[in-house]
């Protein structure tokens, strides 16, 4: 009863949202501050995991193609597309699920139980459009940027430990990475990682919005966002995978 | 001038609000007094709209706010200025920011006019040099000064208080209370002052209402108020030693 309940709130608060923003002007001001705060300032921690994530699956994939039946260069192709159809989407959603979600809901509940939100509707703004919007909007123009930078360093973090562990020549690599490539797989991790965002933006937003009470509130609304959108982005991540590869 | 017509409110079958009915005037400083959870700050959510009532109907001017849609009602709140307990100022803004966000948001100035008349709203409660401080850097009686510029930017008609001297000492606080009731009768705006601050009541009341128990226990004068007969209110008096 519980998860219908909210699912009917979020549904109500998202239709709250898409309104004609009061000032144009500044609607786009917030939402280049926030484009600037999801993707410039997650891009050291995008950088780091995609790195690893690509080193760590050319290692585990150079382990599992030694018996000689496979060509080698084809380790570069199963990095290429393990990476590009669901860790570079998937993973760096689930990080910016906490860093992202986190920082949305504490902000949004802080400004809540602060009565920040109640003075700007007593002002006579729709508070919910100029706050959450622009996060939103934000969120689904960066967001997939940062996968498809995540993608390219995965991809070039699977060749430096490749090369370093001695697994796979750089040509051999690249050879794999040039073979039986299907370009919808990056219209698919596209398209997962814009849905992912408005997942993980909206969802923050509306948990932050709900917050009641004080500081103990605003924490346990950004425990609830990070969870929530990470158990999202996980359940679309399988929907949307049937949908668009599904036979 | 503001009108509460028999207003109900209850939460989860609690009456909070019963039955109240009360009249704010222009130019005057209106307290609404009572004990702590008797009331008086649901019935000032209530009067700026971010409470729906369940039952009656309040009046702004002629304008019959419950009744109105939400698009009618912003054009109400666009006359309406709020000064908020813990001063409610946007913590990601400096205070020039603060105080310009109303007038970017809903009238046509110019950047030159609108740090102008931000100027002229920080000088009105004796501020300077602070445009570029951030609520953080302010002392808790700065952030109330900025809190009433910020209220006052747009020359609203109506200006509502909540508890405006809570966590002030007492010199910083008669200075909040001046600074409301010159503007009060400079601007004509009509004032509503939830407190239970009694010495602030003295000072600048002039309509006082006491609500206990989410019910209107008197209304009246301040000249009044210690030959009132209510035992309650000169209870409420008596414990704050007035």
């Amino acid at each position: 009863m519980k998860f219908f309940e909210h699912f009917g709130n979020y549904t109500l608060f998202l239709l709250g949202l898409f309104k004609r923003p009061e000032r144009f002007k500044v609607f786009a001001k917030q939402t280049l501050l926030e484009m600037s705060s999801i993707g410039v300032g997650s891009f050291g921690i995008v950088s780091l995991i995609s790195v690893f994530t690509g080193a760590v699956s050319t290692i585990q994939i150079g382990v599992q193609l030694v018996s000689g039946l496979v060509p080698d260069y084809m380790l570069g192709t199963f990095v290429r597309d393990s990476n590009i159809y669901e860790f570079s989407p998937t993973i760096t959603c689930l990080v910016l699920a906490g860093k992202v979600g986190s920082s949305i809901a504490s902000e949004m509940g802080t400004m809540k139980v602060t009565e920040q939100i109640d003075a700007l509707e007593i002002m006579g703004i729709n508070s919910a459009n100029y706050l959450v919007l622009p996060k939103i909007l934000a969120g689904v123009l960066t967001i997939p940027l940062l996968v498809v930078y995540a993608m390219v360093l995965s991809i070039i973090g699977g060749a430096i430990s490749g090369v370093m562990g001695d697994i796979i020549s750089v040509d051999a690599y690249v050879r794999g990475l040039r073979t039986d490539f299907v370009p919808f797989s990056v219209w698919f991790a596209l398209i997962k990682s814009t849905t992912f965002a408005f997942l993980i933006t909206s969802i923050s937003a509306y948990h932050g919005y709900r917050t009641e009470g004080g500081a103990l509130e605003v924490g346990r609304s950004s425990t609830m966002a990070v969870v929530y959108s990470a158990v999202a982005v996980i359940i679309f991540d399988y929907i949307l995978s049937d949908i668009l590869l599904g036979a | 001038m503001i009108q509460l017509k028999n207003i109900k409110k209850s939460f989860n079958g609690k009456i909070v609000l019963d039955d109240i009915s009360a009249s704010f005037y222009p130019g005057k400083a209106n307290f609404v007094i009572g004990a702590s959870g008797s009331g008086k700050s649901v019935m000032m959510k209530c009067m700026v709209g971010l409470i729906d009532v369940d039952q009656g109907e309040i009046f702004y001017g002629q304008d019959d706010f419950v009744n109105k849609s939400y698009e009618e009602r912003k054009l109400i709140r666009k006359e309406i200025g709020m000064l908020f307990q813990g001063t409610a100022l946007f913590d990601s803004l400096s205070v020039e920011d603060n105080i310009a966000f109303p007038l970017r948001m809903f009238t046509q100035m110019t950047a030159e006019e609108v740090l102008e008349r931000v100027n002229f709203c920080l000088k009105r409660v004796d501020l300077a040099n602070v445009n570029k401080l951030y609520p953080s850097n302010l002392s808790g009686g700065m952030k109330k000064r900025v809190g009433i510029a910020r209220a006052i930017a747009l020359n609203p008609k109506y200006l509502f208080c909540d508890e405006p001297n809570s966590g002030l000492d007492p010199l910083t606080s008669r200075l909040i209370d001046k600074l409301i009731k010159e503007i009060t009768i400079e601007y004509n705006i009509t004032t509503v002052i939830n407190t239970h601050d009694m010495k602030s009541l003295f000072d600048m009341g002039d309509n006082i209402i006491y609500i206990y128990q989410g019910k209107k226990e008197w209304e009246g004068e301040k000249s009044l108020i210690r030959s009132s007969g209510n035992n309650r209110l000169l209870e409420f008096m008596k414990a704050s030693e007035f």
